[in-house]
């Protein structure tokens, strides 16, 4: 049988293993959506969208000052480029999940490389995820040191 | 063979042998100059894109090749595995080195005043001004963060900062002895040697009663940075330039290969207040540069450009409350609900050395959320340094757009965690008790979460 002092270590390994791994109900059924996003100023309107997964999503942009971009991170097939006061759209089925960048792609100015807005399809589980590893890192620490210090008195 | 070999009682330790098998990229100066004058030829070429190329940031060498491929091989590459590594090929105090040598060697017949860097400057009612430790490379730091917007976006003004420093740089050569700028003034010489703590070499001395003995000390008399190797307890304030192997009469120093983040984890005999600023700075600094590049929010973005306007003012007094007063506030206040202090800034900087693993890995993190976004420009710029529609090298029409939405957010999570795994390691080491471990590592945590939000939230 295990001691206590060597059984932790399985337990935290276990506990890292069950927030990574552990499947998370998505319980959200794919719909139709359409995303107005006015770019302008270095910055899109509205910079943060959401959509499910298996989501039809439909993206208007309309440029309100210089010619704008826009792309998604894993979605490489989109590419809309809107002239000012007109309307580019394009249509995709939001088959990937995570949380992706949104970027301008045409030179529109000085903060161009920042122009960014991002598209959460699903829920974030990489943060989530990320922040329960960060959790577990503090109470595995705080068990360790009590443990240490129970240990050195 | 090779010309490296291997001491028995420590095996990481390259240590030169007889003098006609020393090995030539240590103990020649050449190699070392040589990669020093490319690196200034290169700096040369950067100020002139950026004075008289493209205005259009992402086809101009100055921004592309300053703030995206050397900021980036900072941080990813120089510092984590060669410490200030970069500091020893840096271009920046060579002109005003070999003004104040009398030479590109040691031993030409000096020039300049050869006075030494004042510990204070008194500001008459306004009080007095430490000149000394991190406080200028802080506040060096802090500017940094004021300007960075437009800084990173407009080549011209890059060019005039780099022109700016390496004529500050020589002009504080002539003055003062050793190097005054890169010691004292130069805000990435504070990021690179907070930092370099981690990295697996360092430059030691093998026996230091050899030292004890040996009266001329050569080695610091040598050193360009003033540093003497016998007294080091880190890699900070070593500029890796190796000189000291080279005059060591008594073949007494070497380099070495050591355990990744050594520094970290071994205490040491004193800690200070300006180090512990310095690398509370840093960790504000990532995390508003985190939130006004990569964030979602154009306001800010554009408060942070329009250097002068209201809104500037306004970005610029949030950044250095941010930087300067909340996180490093925030840090206090945790070391004292984790048990009696002694004085506010002694406890400041004894429990400094665990923010260290904690800002590295949030300075990577943060690196790879940009950099692999923004490398495909490098090689257009190789090839059109100045915009002008030149293709020097074949490159100037390459398109090289790697897809990393996926393995890039992981890989900004997974280093963040590891900084924080390391910062407890730190945490618990240092700390007097458990419960201020613990709140040391609640201040880790919530840098982690905040991070994680603004990368990959």
């Amino acid at each position: 049988m295990l001691s206590k002092q060597k059984l932790f270590p399985w337990i935290f390994l276990f506990a890292a293993l069950l927030i990574v791994f552990a499947p998370l109900p998505i319980q959200a059924q794919p719909v139709e959506r359409t995303v107005r996003i006015e770019a302008g100023d270095y910055a899109f309107s509205p910079a943060v969208i959401h959509a499910n997964p298996g989501d039809r999503v439909t993206i208007e942009l309309v440029s309100k000052d210089v010619v704008h971009g826009l792309t998604i991170d894993g979605y490489p097939d989109i590419n809309l480029q809107a002239e000012p006061g007109k309307t580019a759209r394009t249509t995709f089925v939001a088959n990937r999940a995570g949380t992706f960048k949104i970027r301008c792609s045409v030179a529109c100015g000085s903060l161009h490389p920042f122009m960014t807005g991002k598209i959460s399809i699903g829920p974030n589980l990489l943060l989530y995820r990320a922040g329960g590893l960060a959790l577990l890192v503090l109470i595995s620490g705080a068990v360790y040191s009590s443990r240490k210090q129970k240990a050195a008195q | 063979m090779s010309q490296f070999t291997v001491q028995e009682h420590n095996p990481h330790v390259f240590e030169k042998g007889a003098a006609s098998h020393r090995n030539p990229l240590i103990y020649s100066r050449w190699p070392l100059f040589i990669a020093r004058a490319i690196t200034l030829a290169g700096f040369v070429l950067t100020i002139l894109a950026g004075l008289f190329g493209s205005v259009v940031g992402s086809q101009n060498f100055a921004i592309i090749f300053v703030w995206i491929a050397w900021w980036t091989a900072l941080k990813l590459l120089f510092i984590p595995l060669g410490g200030r590594s970069w500091c020893a090929v840096c271009p920046i105090p060579m002109p005003g080195e070999w003004i104040s040598q009398g030479g590109i060697f040691p031993g030409g017949k000096k020039i300049g005043l050869g006075r030494k860097w004042p510990k204070q400057l008194t500001l008459g009612k306004l009080g007095v001004l430490n000149l000394h430790g991190t406080w200028l490379q802080s506040a060096g730091f802090l500017m940094i963060g004021l300007f960075s917007a437009v800084t990173l976006t407009t080549p011209a003004l890059t060019g005039w900062v780099l022109l700016g420093i390496i004529v500050l740089s020589f002009g504080l050569s002539l003055v003062f002895e050793k190097r005054a700028f890169c010691n004292h003034l130069c805000p990435i010489g504070g990021f690179t040697g907070l930092y370099a703590q981690a990295a697996p070499v360092e430059i030691r001395v093998k026996d230091r009663a050899v030292c004890a003995a040996h009266t001329e000390k050569t080695c610091y008399q040598n050193c360009p940075w003033g540093v003497y190797v016998t007294a080091l307890q880190d890699n900070g304030p070593c500029g890796m330039c190796m000189e000291c192997i080279r005059v060591c009469p008594h073949d007494n120093v070497s380099i070495n290969l050591r355990e990744f983040g050594k520094d970290f984890i071994e205490s040491r005999k004193s800690s200070r207040l300006d180090e512990a600023f310095l690398a509370l700075v840093m960790l504000g600094c990532v995390m508003a540069f985190s939130a006004v590049f990569l964030g979602p929010w154009g306001e800010l973005r554009r408060a942070a450009y329009q250097v002068g306007s209201a809104n500037w003012m306004v970005y610029a007094a949030g950044f250095l409350l941010f930087a300067g007063l909340l996180i490093p506030g925030l840090y206090a206040l945790l070391l004292r609900l984790g048990g009696p202090v002694e004085k506010f800034g002694k406890s400041m900087a004894r429990f400094s050395r665990p923010l260290l693993p904690l800002g590295l890995a949030a300075w990577i993190a943060f690196t790879i959320s940009f950099a692999f976004a923004k490398l495909s420009y490098v090689l257009p710029v190789l090839s059109d340094p100045f915009g002008r529609g030149w293709d020097l090298f074949g490159t100037a029409g390459v398109v090289w757009s790697p897809d990393v939405s996926i393995i890039s957010p992981i890989l900004q999570a997974a280093v963040l965690l590891g900084g924080l795994l390391w910062m407890g390691q730190a945490a618990r080491r240092d700390a007097d008790t458990a419960r201020r471990a613990l709140f040391i590592q609640i201040y880790g945590l919530m840098i982690t979460i905040a991070m994680l939000f603004l990368l990959v939230g």
